[in-house]
């Protein structure tokens, strides 16, 4: 199918379906080259739509790196809205890339990114409106687009293995060459499509499941995750890269409004806090900054490249990057009050938060937002987030007496061993905030309680515990919607039956791919919106597959069970994950690693990547060679 | 572009701006707006060769220079025709905005054009509902024929506030198929605050994509 005749049929198309800007590209920044000049042509995709899929910072990412090399290009996919792909299907059209307007089935790879579970459904559909055979061993990659994935969901690959022919877990920068590198020498071969995949696995970050098989106990849990060839190894070590390269800064700029409008740095990646419960902290490490002029540099860069309205300074924890004070400082000096707001997300519970906010706002319009997660000392020990509730009251005093009136607090029910009380906490908390900011800005206090419900999640301390069953988590929103009500106060939740079909695939094994396959067979997609997601038809594909779904939620693991994803290595040990767990049952916490190295993993696995990096680069301590490490001892010793 | 509602264009103009560093004047209050008015939004789907829009500036600037610094700034379809500084007491645009003009391609053929429209022009009123509000296409259409390519016609419709005409609703009146039509602005008429009609249209040879002309009033202080 021609770019020619697809544009013609998008000519008939677009004006009868709902926001047809969605599906035009030749937005400013966008690329299009020229199909004959390249060697290998790659298609980056987000299986949402448009609005959510553009701002997403890992493609962006990719898209500028890639298409700065001129031996290959770039492209971008999203899936198209239920009207949309209703009007595709009943023409004939299949999915097509923006750029070119050429099917995504001509491509030499597509790129998908997935950081969530509940986009699994509209990955598999973004296959099927390709037109390729679903499962990976039914495409023939020499006539078909090889599919990738990545993002934080290919952590635990297992539930989508089906469908992908390689994972890449960990950091994306410098493993897609390598892959590319691969797929251009296979091509120029005649060698059957396991020697691809067999050099596939053997790049460092990159998981090819066709190359292992699972095998089960009789009660279900996994037994060993077995390598099918000696190209595959035992264990798929997490890619990351060692310095953090310069950001994008010729970001596309949609026509239509998406999600985020703005121009986003990524000031820091990783996290050194330990939060329990937070996926991101645990296989992000280790924690890496950017310096400050090099972000001030591509602020610059970026908002003349763009000229959104708006920056946003990204990190997992804004408080703790290192320089805060003198990044922020520049950035109001050299950017805020030119009608530009500056967004600075996931700041520390204290008072020095909102003096860095009072530096970026030109005035106090949007609310002041904090994540406290629990509501009672005893929750917050269990899930290694210490912050008192005075220390709250006291924040949100200087927030309120600074003259904003909107205060957000995020929480999460579900915890491991939570009870009511600690539940009833969450609302006896946020009515003393609200109350709090009575007293400085009258009734124009408001308090939103974000309130969602915990899935535990591969790879991190909670990662054995058993979920809240849907009548539980009933019992405690209930008991929420019955107390946040009232002047100043607003709840917000999350529907139990979604969180479940997270939590069923978060933990899942390759068992699920069935599912996957039966539920997209019953029209499930857009699980992520709740006008579409059909939780019945999930529940029916479980039954069909012959399995239970709450063995893979509401069961508490043993300590030695071998998990569907042990195969993968973040780097971070088992052993830690569990002696922190065992630390969690005890209410003990973990300071900062900053201040103190718990011997997580990373070292020890990195040793001599750290070596080679500069000692300021990575966060976690120097580690010296061998050699050095006793010559630097000696003169201690001889005193 | 095409495909950019009215207030998404009113984002990329802003953005236009910035990119170009001219110095766009905000409203005050809490949520300040880019001070940009664009004349008799353009609907979605249409392409047009003439708009109109007020944009003040915090300073003053030549008209030639701000033009200049849009020209690199502005995004794939959207290309500037034109700019003069504007005299800050005259009325905006969009109350200046009397008619628009605008050339339709048909979805396919229509060997009867000629007295399809001979016939609609007879009619001394043409009751419609549209968006479950009736009115009178009718006395909207200020002029309407065939063009000379095939399949095409032109029209000037009304584009005053609470009257304006829209092109899709005369191919339907017409008893063709409008949905499949393309929709081409091709000009707007304005009363000049002196009274006399003035039009604009784009310059020959001009860019069958959407396109804007910018007016930048002075600074509005």
């Amino acid at each position: 199918m021609t770019p020619e005749y697809l544009s013609m049929a998008l000519e008939r198309i677009l004006p009868t379906v709902g926001k047809p800007g969605r599906y035009t590209g030749g937005e400013l920044n966008s690329i299009t080259k020229d199909w004959s000049g390249v060697d290998l042509k790659v298609c980056l995709a987000f299986p949402d739509t448009y609005e959510i899929g553009t701002p997403n910072l890992g493609l962006a990412i990719l898209y500028d790196l890639i298409n700065k090399r001129p031996d290959l290009l770039a492209e971008r996919a999203y899936v198209p809205w239920s009207d949309m792909e209703t009007a595709m299907r009943a023409a004939g059209l299949p999915l097509f890339a923006l750029e070119s307007k050429r099917p995504v089935r001509d491509f030499d790879l597509v790129g998908l990114s997935i950081p969530y579970e509940q986009l699994y459904s509209n990955a598999i559909n973004f296959i099927d409106l390709a037109g390729l055979p679903l499962r990976a061993v039914e495409r023939d990659p020499r006539t078909m687009p090889l599919f990738i994935v990545g993002g934080h969901s290919a952590y635990n690959p297992e539930p989508m293995a089906d469908f992908i022919d390689a994972f890449v877990i960990g950091e994306g920068e410098d493993v897609i060459f390598d892959i590319l590198k691969v797929l251009s020498a296979w091509k120029a071969s005649n060698a059957p499509k396991q020697d691809l995949l067999r050099s596939l696995a053997g790049i460092w970050g990159v998981y090819v499941p066709a190359l292992y098989r699972p095998e089960y106990n009789d009660d279900g849990t996994v037994a060993a995750v077995v390598p099918l060839d000696p190209a595959a190894p035992a264990k798929v070590l997490k890619r990351i890269v060692p310095v953090l390269p310069p950001p994008p800064t010729r970001l596309i700029v949609p026509y239509i409004a998406t999600i985020h409008n703005r121009y986003p740095v990524e000031i820091m990646r990783g996290c050194t806090r330990g939060c329990r419960f937070c996926h991101a902290g645990m296989v992000t490490r280790p924690v890496r900054e950017r310096r400050v002029e090099t972000i001030l540099n591509a602020l610059e860069e970026g908002l003349k490249n763009t000229g959104f309205e708006e920056i946003a300074l990204l990190s997992l924890s804004s408080s703790d990057y290192g320089d805060v004070v003198d990044l922020v400082r520049k950035v109001g000096e050299r950017f805020a009050g030119k009608h530009l707001s500056v967004s600075l997300p996931s700041l520390r519970i204290e008072s020095a938060s909102v003096e860095l906010m009072e530096a970026l706002k030109d005035n106090k319009r949007g609310g002041f937002t904090f994540a406290p997660e629990a509501a009672t000392e005893r929750m917050r020990e269990i899930i290694n987030k210490p912050v008192s509730t005075e220390q709250l009251l006291e924040t949100v005093r200087s927030v309120f007496e600074r003259g904003w009136t909107h205060v957000k607090l995020y929480f999460m029910i579900g915890h491991p061993a939570e009870t009511l009380e600690d539940v009833q906490a969450i609302a006896d908390v946020c009515k003393r905030v609200r109350d709090e900011g009575r007293k400085y800005v009258g009734n124009k206090v408001s308090v939103t309680a974000g309130v969602s419900t915990f899935v535990p999640k591969p790879h991190t301390p909670f990662q054995w515990v058993a979920c809240d069953s849907i009548e539980q988590i009933r019992a405690k929103q209930a008991l929420l919607k019955r107390e946040l009500r009232g002047p100043g106060l607003k709840l917000n939740w999350n529907g139990p039956e979604e969180t479940q079909l997270e939590a069923w695939f978060s933990r899942g094994d390759r068992r699920l791919g069935a599912v996957l396959e039966a539920a997209h067979r019953r029209g499930v997609r857009f699980d992520a919106w709740q006008e579409h997601f059909n939780y019945t038809a999930w529940l029916e594909s479980f039954a069909e597959c012959g399995l239970d779904p709450r063995f893979y939620t509401h069961r508490e693991r043993l300590i030695d069970e071998t998990f569907p994803w042990e195969h993968i290595d973040i780097a971070v040990k088992k052993s830690y994950l569990a002696e922190d767990y065992r630390w969690s049952l005890r209410g003990q916490t973990r300071i900062d690693c900053r201040q103190r190295c718990f011997a997580c993993g990373i070292l020890p696995k990195f040793t001599s990547l750290r070596m080679e990096t500069p000692a300021n680069a990575w966060e976690c301590p120097e580690v010296r060679p061998k050699h050095l490490r006793r010559a630097a001892a000696e003169p201690v010793a001889a005193d | 572009m095409r495909f950019t509602g009215h207030l998404d264009l009113h984002r990329a103009w802003e953005r236009t701006f910035r990119r170009a560093r001219l110095p766009l004047a905000y409203t005050q209050g809490y949520h300040p707006q880019p001070r940009i008015q664009l004349a008799g939004a353009l609907p979605l789907g249409f392409t047009s060769a003439a708009e109109l829009a007020d944009i003040w500036l915090e300073q003053d600037l030549a008209a030639e220079a701000a033009l200049d610094a849009l020209h690199g700034a502005a995004p794939p379809g959207l290309s500037l025709l034109g700019a003069s500084v504007i005299d800050d007491r005259w009325p905006p645009l969009q109350v200046l905005l009397r008619s628009a003009t605008y050339t339709v391609t048909l979805a396919g053929p229509a060997p009867d054009l000629a007295e399809r429209v001979s016939a609609l022009l007879a009619q001394t009123a043409l009751p419609r509902t549209r968006r479950d509000k009736a009115y009178d296409l009718r006395p909207l259409i200020e002029s309407l024929e065939p063009a000379p390519a095939p399949q095409t016609l032109t029209m000037q419709l009304a584009a005053r506030d609470a009257a304006t005409g829209r092109p899709e609703e005369v191919v339907d009146a017409l008893g063709l198929e409008s949905a499949g039509a393309r929709y081409h602005r091709t000009g707007l008429l304005l009363d000049s605050p002196t009274t006399r009609l003035v039009a604009v249209t784009a310059p020959a040879g001009a860019d069958d994509r959407a396109e804007a002309q910018a007016d930048d009033p002075g600074p509005d202080v």
